[in-house]
Parts: structure tokens; sequence; C-alpha cells
């Protein structure tokens, strides 16, 4: 790798290509605008989290498979969804640390003629911008100011927690998210629960509580005026933007807040047209926002 | 799924099988079981036990240390669990809840309840690689939006590797879950 090239694999997962396009589209911009590399992972298979409460094992296996092909090609990781980050980068971090239990999962990567050797790294997408690429860089970067635009955040738990592992920001209380959103000229406002999960994980268990859970964000960041909501996940996008819409019925009410990816959100103060950062695949319509913010 | 009915709680307790916390603890994840004091700091900050009238953390552990063995393994509150992991990181005894929970539901699946949604994500990651099949039309969409195409699954080296955990033979259920 050149001097300073920032260079990754970039890891999609399930639901980005499954349903949330835009999230993908927005982010290979914007990192194209700010120099960063992205190059695609040669073989890929789900990270493992979904079948975690089925059988650890076979999580630690399904990551460890990813980390191995990476480190084939001596490339970092960047994951987009929270979910994906969370867990490679815990895995990677068990086996890096524990040797008995990399001796065990490398003797069944054997089977592939993989092996762990614990010499890359895993990043969510905001951890490279905030770490990587830096704030200085990205404010420098900057073509037009957001200045005016009130928003809210969601970060989503896996990016957070558990603390052990991920441990780049403050559980509780996230900075990180919103310095990044504050660069762009654009308020992020504080708000009651910030934190609280979106309730997407027991969505295939359970068909209320979810719903309950999102809506319960969306009321809170209503009531401090924000006009968007800004998130980092897909889990969490399709709670509070694809099921916006289902939310208000159940609920008989209206909260019309525009869900927008953080990628799609730098790339409008990065020049780029809402076009090319697929604002269009929104359902709640950012309409009003762009307006005032002169697009 | 519905949450549990008000017929679990109304049961009798019966201990089944007091060593059961002992041979938890063994398991990584759950060692600290045994240290869990029941203050209560799990369920209090749990987002799922705010909207759930049945899902409450410090009660699966305390019945865990309890030996309430089938009730716990059986209950399908235990799939309520968001793994938000807000109780393992604000646990004042480091007991790691969110992975109490996930040893017990992984014991549960031994036992054989296993919710179907893990089961149509396993056959799709199985069969191609990605927990969620991604239709022929969001591929093609993929092309004309100028994305580079998907990165391939391995079937066969995944095959291979359920193999040697015996991974598929989890996923048969064999027994009803509580409701």
């Amino acid at each position: 790798m050149a001097e300073g090239e920032l260079k990754y694999f970039i890891f999609l997962g399930c639901a980005i290509p499954y349903r949330v396009s835009a999230y993908e589209i927005s982010t290979r911009k914007v990192m194209e605008k700010l120099g960063v590399k992205l190059e695609e992972m040669p073989e890929f298979n789900c990270c493992g989290l979904p079948m975690d409460p089925v059988s650890h094992e076979m999580m630690v296996l399904l990551a460890a498979r990813n980390l191995c092909i990476a480190e084939e090609k001596n490339m970092s990781i960047i994951a987009l969804c929270p979910g994906c980050a969370g867990t490679l980068n815990k895995v990677n971090i068990m086996l890096k640390n524990d040797k008995k239990l990399r001796e065990e999962i490398n003797e069944y990567l054997k089977l592939d003629d993989l092996e762990f050797k614990g010499t890359i790294e895993v990043k969510h997408l905001i951890q490279v911008l905030n770490d990587d690429v830096g704030l200085e860089k990205i404010r420098g970067a900057v073509k037009k100011s957001l200045k005016g635009l009130k928003v809210a955040e969601h970060n989503g738990c896996h990016v957070l927690r558990p603390k052990e592992y991920m441990g780049f920001d403050d559980p509780e209380d996230p900075k990180v998210l919103k310095a990044l959103i504050e660069v762009t000229g654009a308020e992020c406002l504080d708000y009651v629960d910030e934190a609280q999960c979106c309730g997407a994980p027991t969505a295939g268990i359970n068909d209320k509580i979810p719903l309950q859970l999102s809506r319960e964000k969306l009321t809170n960041i209503r009531d401090v005026g924000a006009q968007a909501l800004i998130t980092i996940c897909p889990f969490c996008h399709m709670m509070f933007e694809t099921n916006q819409m289902r939310i208000e019925r159940m609920f008989n009410e209206k909260f019309g807040i525009p869900t927008i990816h953080y990628p799609q959100l730098l790339g409008l103060a990065l020049g780029l047209s809402p076009e090319e950062l697929a604002l269009d695949e929104l359902r709640v319509k950012p309409t009003e926002q762009l307006k005032q913010i002169g697009m | 799924m519905l949450e549990a009915t008000k017929t679990e709680q109304k049961a009798v307790l019966k201990i089944t099988y007091p060593k059961f916390k002992y041979e938890i603890s063994k398991i990584p994840g759950a060692e600290k079981i045994m240290l869990c004091f029941q203050c209560g700091t799990c369920t209090s900050d749990c987002p799922v036990a705010r909207f759930s009238g049945v899902y409450r953390p410090r009660q699966i552990i305390r019945m865990t240390q309890l030996g309430l063995k089938e009730r716990v393994l059986k209950s399908e509150t235990l799939w309520l669990c968001a793994s938000c992991f807000t109780c393992t990181d604000n646990c004042p005894q480091d007991v790691k809840v969110a992975d109490v929970i996930r040893v017990l539901k992984n014991l549960a699946v031994k036992e054989g309840y296993v919710p179907p949604v893990f089961k149509v994500l396993a056959s799709g990651i199985l069969d191609t690689g990605y927990a969620y099949r991604i239709p022929e039309m969001r591929i093609k969409k993929r092309e004309e939006l100028g994305l580079p195409p998907l990165p391939k699954g391995n079937p066969q080296s995944l095959a291979k590797l359920a193999e040697r955990i015996d991974f598929k033979k989890l996923l048969e259920a064999k027994s009803e879950q509580n409701g």
C-alpha cells in the first residue's frame, strides 16, 4: 500500500444488497470523493451474526472465513453494517487473543486451506471516516455547507456494543457520528434515549415490539424538532424508513421524518447530487430539506 | 409467534436440574452466571422489556441459577432478546447477560427448539453465502446502476464446515416450544 493510501475490502453483508442499496451507492460515491479505495471481497459469506443464537461455533466459523479471505490479500475490511462490523471485529479480536480458540477454529478451516493469522483489522464506515480519513480532511472536502439543517442521529447497537470489543465510542453517549454530521455544517440535536435499540433484531420473532421501539425513537426525535434522522445501519434504516408508514398506520400518528444514510448526507456536503446519492430511493422524501439547502 | 402466555408464569416451580448453572458456567460467555445477585440492572435497561410483558433478562438468569432448565430452554421469551448488549455493558457484576442468553439459546436449539426464522436464514447462508436470497432483479439492477457484481458465496466449503460441526442437525426441530 502506498504511503497514506487508504484501501479496504468493502464488506456489504446481506441486508444491503437485499434491500438497502442506496447505502452502498452513497458510500461508494463518498469514498471515491475522499480518495478511499474500495475493493470487492474475492468471496463472501454472511458475517455469522444471524447464526449466533443457533450456534456460536458456526458464527465464529463464518466470521473467521471472511477474515481469512481478506488476510490472504492483506486487506483490512470496511463494513457498512454495524452487525457485520461488530461480529467480524469481535471474532477477529477473540481469535487474535485466544490461542486455544484459534487453534480449534484453524483445525476446521484447514478443510478449506484457510488459516487465521490475525493480520488485518475490521472497521465500520464511521470508524474509517473518523479515524483513518479524519475530520479535518472531510471538513476540507466540504463544498456545500448544510448549515441550518437540524438532524438527529441513530448509531445502531453493534457499532457501539459490547464496549469490550467495539470501544471506539461511548455507547451511552456516542459522539463520533455526531461529529461526522456536524462536519457537514448540519446541526445534530440531542434527544431522549439516543443509544436505544431500534428493535430490528426481534422482527423475526415478534411483530409488535420492534415497531413499538422504533415508534418511541421516532417520537423522541420528532419532539426535539429534528428535520431528518441519520442512520449508519441497514436494519435500523429499514425500521425507521421502510417501516415508517407502517408505524404511522399502526399507531395512527404522523411522523414524516426522512431517514437518511449518513453517506448520503455527507455526499450532499461534498457536492454530490441527490440523484448520485440515490436519495430518490427513500420512501419518506426529504423534499423540503433539500429545498432548504438549495437543492 | 406470540409472546409467552400467563400460564408460564403461573407454572409450578419445579427444579428439574439443580446442576444446570454449573453446566452453563463452563460454556464460554456464561462463565460468570453465578455472580448475578439479581440487582435488576439488565431488566431495567432492556429496551425489549419496556414493551414486552414477559421478557425479563433478570428472570432468565435466576431461573437458570435455580435449575429450571426445561422452563428456560422451552420458553419463547428467550428469543425476544435483541442482542443489543445494553445489559452486558451495564451489568455491575460483569455477568455478560446477553452472552448467557445466547448460550441458553444455543442449548435450546440443541434440545430442538428453533424458531423458524433461523432455518430460513441458515438455508440462505448455506446455499448462497447470503442470509437473504438476493433476487435476480436486484442483481440486474446492480448492473444497471454500474455497481460491481456481488461477491459469490462458496456453498461447497460452507457445507463441509457445517458438516464438521453437525450444524444441519441442529436445525431439525424436534420439540414444540412452549407458548
